[in-house]
Parts: structure tokens; C-alpha cells; sequence
């Protein structure tokens, strides 16, 4: 078969043999408004030139900023050996082979990163892999109503607003999503409100599928998930969390506290924060679920002669196969960035996840105490990890002039929930174990500058003390 | 072989056995060498409503997946349980222990519109 691109001869008798003369003609169902226009592109340009212009361009990103964001993205410490490894040919693509159990090495790097997520969750089956975390939680949120034969999902408000918003994309037209309100006041302000869940779980007619909630959630609280999980149950609905795979080596996992399905991004697992991905989409289920999850699962067997093997399992429910009624048509295999966080967790080990949850939690301790010395709150009072939100007013001016004195002084909320007032005048500040001692004192001198109008006395200002590298964002 | 001319039959393989109000369910021996190695089986819970014509399972083999279709209307009232650990009798005994589930006749006049042995025969045989 030659795999020579069509003639305009093979075009026209194409054409002709569907009674169309241009080949525009095959989209006049698109709108013309959301059709693509012609790309304006500039003249061509000599190579060098061009190598310039770009370098110039690239020039313009801050990479020296002494960065306190997080927001669902998170800076670690990887090994160097996690980017050496995933260079190496054997590995260097995104896929799973097309006859996968020829490949015994990629199977078993997937049934290793099944095998060390399921640790983390506490859960038996894990699907290797999705897009990211929005892409994870919304298959888990359908998992629910296949399951369940129901059709509406609540979600939490504490759930990341990107995640909301792919959750709608996907149920927009089939399937009902509310989303249950967060607490304005008291010691749990900014958690999920336990009474308005139970006030829409128990609509007799219209019986709820899942019910989503993130810890730590958006705004950096612990909320209480084994009772959520209880209620969810008590409904015959089914309980989502959504997870930060990183907070897990401390905080009590999923399938500990009742979930049946865990999704979460995987990104903090050895892969560098990237401004739009690729990233990688976590989820996790009990045996009972094994049919609904949608992805490739690895198993592990043996072959005729009694050696050990790995096999692609229960195939027969993905979308070659099952076309429409396939498990999921909106998911792939990110293989290479399962890849990443097998080995990141492979060369970190238990304990050194630990370390690290536990050296960002200390840290966003220090960086709480240090603030409250110069005034500035948090906006709630419940647990929190290493995220946390504080209020100050005009905070978008804030965030402006703290970049100018080297500080991203993590989100501004009001950018990612326009609509809340509770969050209107409030910064959401992370810390890993990248943050340092001297960074959070310099961090909070500056904002005192800022806020005071005066230079801090006492503690030197500024960033890009070279003494603390670790502090630059990658 | 030829279908067994007690039964009736769907055109998407389902046959249908009839005992004064109660039906039994399950695929033919068609369906079941079509299909392969049949690995598991997902049956709807005892009570619920089926509608004629309307997927109310799954049936998964090694290499594929099938939505199993009610013959007729009625409500599930027992399920083969033997089937969770032993999905495999569907393809070893197809007319007899590999049944699917029972159900009540809504409308004895769906019957009617199934096919008998001999016709299913002749769909089988006309592919």
C-alpha cells in the first residue's frame, strides 16, 4: 500500500464521487464564525534572525521569581535520575504499543506505576493514565453514574475551579451537576458545608451518583472526608476524592477513609511544573469498580512456561473495541509521565515522600507565623497542609508589586473564583520543601514593604540571594 | 447444530423460554461461539424493569464487548448467580446452565414477535 499523499486528481474524483466541487464544502456545517481564519504570519525570516527574535521572546519569562504558588501545580525536588532515565530510547514515547505484550519492559513500568499509586491511595485498581487531574476527576465523576445508573453529581466548591469547569464540559447536556457550598463562617470556614450536602442528598427524585470533594482542597483545608464518605454512602451514592498524591505519604489515604474512587494530578510526582501540561491524570478504584474505569491496566500473570508476564487486561472495554460505548472516548495513556513519577517515587522511597510533605507543611507553619508577626491573617481557621489562603486588601496590587521585588506571591483568588466574595481580597500561598527559611523571611520583610510603605528593619530584603538556588522556579 | 424448537429468539441472539408467566433469558450457542471465551457477564439487579428491545447487560469476551437486549418487557425477578464465578458456562451450556436471568411476560403479545428454532435457524444461516 503506498503512503503517498493524494493527487489533486485523487481530490477531485474524491470530491466528485460525493457531487461537491471544493473541499470546503464538507464544513459548511461548522459555523463560519468558528471556522479557522487564515493564520497572519509574518514574512519569512533568515534562520539567525528568527533564533533572535525567539531567544528574545523566551527572555521574557521569570524564571528567577522566589515562587510561594501552587494552586494545584506544585514545585518539587526530582532526582536528576528521573529525567536522565525517561531520555533513554526504550522509553522515549508517550504510547503503549499496539502489541503491548511484546513490550515487556513499557507493561511492567505501567503495572509498577499501577502498583506504587495503589500504595499511595490504599486502593486496588489503578488505570495508567489520563490527561491530568481535571481530565481524572471528571471519568471518575462519570464511573459514578454508570455505576449507580444515576445521573447527578455533586461536586464541592473546594474542588479546583479548572476541575469544575471540565466537570461541566463533560456532563453538559447528559448529566446534572451541583456544586455544594463551602462554610463563610466559624472554626471551618471554607470547607465543604456538611448540611447543605445532606440537604441535597436526600432528594428522593433525583437520587445522587457521586459526590466530589478534594482534600487538601483548594484552598490548602483538610476537609472531613470519612464522614463525607459516610453520607455519600448512606445516599447509595458513591464517593470521589480528589487527591494530591505528594500529601498522601501523611495525610490518611483514600481507600482508608471509605472513598471508591480516587483521582487526582500527578505532576508533583517528579514532573516539572509546565504551563499547560503535559501532566498526569491520576484515578483509582476499588475491585468492585474494575469494569467502570476507563484506561489501560496492566496485569500481571504467567505465561505458558510458568515465567512471569505482564498483559494490557480487560482491553475489550476501550474505545478501538467498544467505539461508542467505550469506558471513556476522552483518554489516553501518558506513559512517559507515568513514567516520571514511577521513578521519582522509585528513588524518593516512603520516607523521603515524607520528608517532603512533611518539610513543606513545617514550612507553611514558619510562613504562617511569620506573617501573623506583620499582620497578615489567614482567612480560615481549619487544618491546613502546606497551602493555605490570607486575606489583604487589594491583593491583586499586592501580588503586582512583590513580582517587582521578586516574589510570586502565589494566586491572586479573586482570578480563579471572580465570583466569590469571601475570596475577594485573598492570596493562596503554598510552600514546598524548595521553600526556604531565608526565602520566607525575605518574603514576608517584602510584603511588610509593601503593605507599610517603609523599608522592614531587621531582615534583608530582596530575592536572588545565590545563597538559596533552590528558592528560583524551575 | 439447530436451535432448540422449544425456545424463542431475538435477532440479536437472545433466546427466551417460556414457563406459564415467567421467562428465562440467556444467548445461543451462535452468539456464545461468536463471541468467544466469555470472561464476565453484567446482569441487572432482580426487580428492576425491562424494556423490549433495550440493552439491560453485558456480556464481555476476550475480545469483545456486546450489550445483551430484552426480548420482551417485564421485571427481572432472579439473576444466575453462577455466572459471577463461572462466566464460562455461558459458553459450555449456552441453552441450559449458562441461562442469564428470569423475568415476569408484560405483554404476552411481544412473543409473537420472536422468532421460532426454525426461523433462527435460517438468520443464522442467511449471516
Amino acid at each position: 500500500m503506498p503512503y503517498g499523499p493524494h493527487t489533486t486528481a485523487d481530490r477531485e474524483r474524491m470530491l466528485g464521487a460525493l457531487g461537491l466541487t471544493h473541499i470546503d464544502q464538507l464544513f459548511d456545517d461548522i459555523p463560519a464564525a468558528l471556522r479557522a481564519s487564515a493564520l497572519d504570519l509574518p514574512p519569512p525570516e533568515p534562520e539567525l534572525e528568527l533564533s533572535a527574535r525567539l531567544r528574545g521572546l523566551a527572555a521574557r519569562n521569570r524564571t528567577d521569581l522566589v515562587s510561594f504558588l501552587g494552586a494545584g501545580v506544585y514545585r518539587h525536588w526530582s532526582p536528576p535520575a528521573v529525567d536522565q532515565l525517561l531520555l533513554r530510547g526504550e522509553w522515549y514515547t508517550a504510547y503503549t504499543p499496539y502489541q503491548p505484550e511484546v513490550s515487556q519492559g513499557t507493561l511492567q513500568s505501567i503495572y509498577e506505576y499501577q502498583s506504587l499509586i495503589g500504595e499511595l491511595v490504599d486502593l486496588d485498581v489503578v488505570s495508567a493514565s489520563h490527561y491530568d487531574g481535571a481530565a481524572a476527576t471528571a471519568e471518575a465523576a462519570l464511573m459514578a453514574c454508570r455505576a449507580t445508573r444515576r445521573e447527578r453529581v455533586l461536586v464541592s466548591r473546594s474542588v479546583h475551579p479548572h476541575y469544575r469547569a471540565t466537570l461541566r464540559t463533560y456532563f453538559e447536556g447528559r448529566l446534572t451537576l451541583e456544586e455544594i457550598p463551602l462554610l463563610e463562617n466559624g472554626d471551618d470556614a471554607g470547607t465543604t458545608d456538611i448540611g447543605a450536602l445532606e440537604t441535597m442528598l436526600g432528594d428522593a427524585d433525583h437520587p445522587v451518583a457521586g459526590v466530589v470533594v478534594a482534600n487538601p482542597d483548594f484552598l490548602g483545608l483538610l476537609e472531613p472526608m470519612a464522614r463525607i464518605g459516610e453520607l455519600a454512602h448512606a445516599a447509595g451514592a458513591l464517593f470521589v476524592a480528589v487527591i494530591e498524591p505528594v500529601s498522601l505519604a501523611v495525610l490518611t489515604p483514600p481507600g482508608a477513609y471509605g472513598a471508591d474512587i480516587a483521582a487526582g494530578e500527578g505532576q508533583p510526582l517528579g514532573i516539572a511544573p509546565q504551563y499547560g501540561g503535559p501532566y498526569l491524570g491520576v484515578l483509582a478504584t476499588t475491585d468492585a469498580l474494575v469494569r467502570q474505569i476507563p484506561g489501560r491496566l496492566v496485569g500481571m500473570t504467567t505465561d505458558l512456561d510458568g515465567q512471569r508476564a505482564f498483559v494490557m487486561t480487560l482491553r475489550a472495554r476501550e474505545q478501538d473495541i467498544r467505539r461508542d460505548k467505550a469506558a471513556s472516548n476522552i483518554c489516553t495513556n501518558q506513559a512517559l509521565l507515568a513514567l516520571a513519577a514511577s521513578i521519582y517515587l522509585a528513588a524518593i522511597g516512603p520516607h523521603g515522600l515524607r520528608d517532603v510533605a512533611a518539610t513543606g507543611a513545617a514550612r507553611a507553619a514558619e510562613l504562617e507565623a511569620g506573617l501573623a508577626a506583620i499582620g497578615v491573617e489567614r482567612l480560615h481557621r481549619g487544618a491546613y497542609l502546606n497551602e493555605f489562603a490570607v486575606r489583604l486588601p487589594d491583593a491583586r496590587t499586592v501580588h503586582r508589586r512583590l513580582i517587582e521585588r521578586g516574589f510570586l506571591a502565589g494566586l491572586v483568588l479573586a482570578d480563579a473564583e471572580p465570583d466569590d466574595p469571601a475570596l475577594a481580597d485573598a492570596l493562596l500561598l503554598c510552600t514546598t520543601e524548595l521553600t526556604s527559611s531565608g526565602d520566607i523571611a525575605r518574603f514576608v520583610a517584602a510584603l511588610d514593604e509593601v503593605l507599610t510603605g517603609r523599608p522592614s528593619v531587621g531582615v534583608e530584603t530582596g530575592a536572588g540571594d545565590p545563597a538559596h538556588p533552590v528558592g528560583a522556579a524551575r | 447444530m439447530s436451535a432448540p424448537s422449544d425456545l424463542r429468539y431475538t435477532r440479536d441472539h437472545e433466546w427466551v423460554r417460556v414457563d406459564g408467566d415467567t421467562a428465562t433469558v440467556g444467548i445461543t450457542q451462535y452468539a456464545a461461539d461468536q463471541l468467544g471465551d466469555i470472561v464476565f457477564v453484567e446482569l441487572p439487579d432482580a426487580g428492576r424493569d425491562l424494556e423490549e428491545a433495550k440493552p439491560f447487560g453485558v456480556v464481555e469476551s476476550v475480545k469483545a464487548v456486546s450489550d445483551l437486549f430484552a426480548p420482551i418487557s417485564g421485571a427481572v425477578t432472579a439473576i444466575n448467580d453462577a455466572l459471577g464465578s463461572q462466566p464460562e458456562l455461558v459458553n459450555s451450556d449456552p441453552f441450559g446452565a449458562g441461562w442469564m436471568l428470569t423475568m415476569t411476560v408484560a405483554d404476552p403479545t411481544q412473543l409473537d414477535d420472536l422468532l421460532d428454532g426454525t426461523a433462527y435457524d435460517d438468520l443464522v444461516a442467511a449471516g
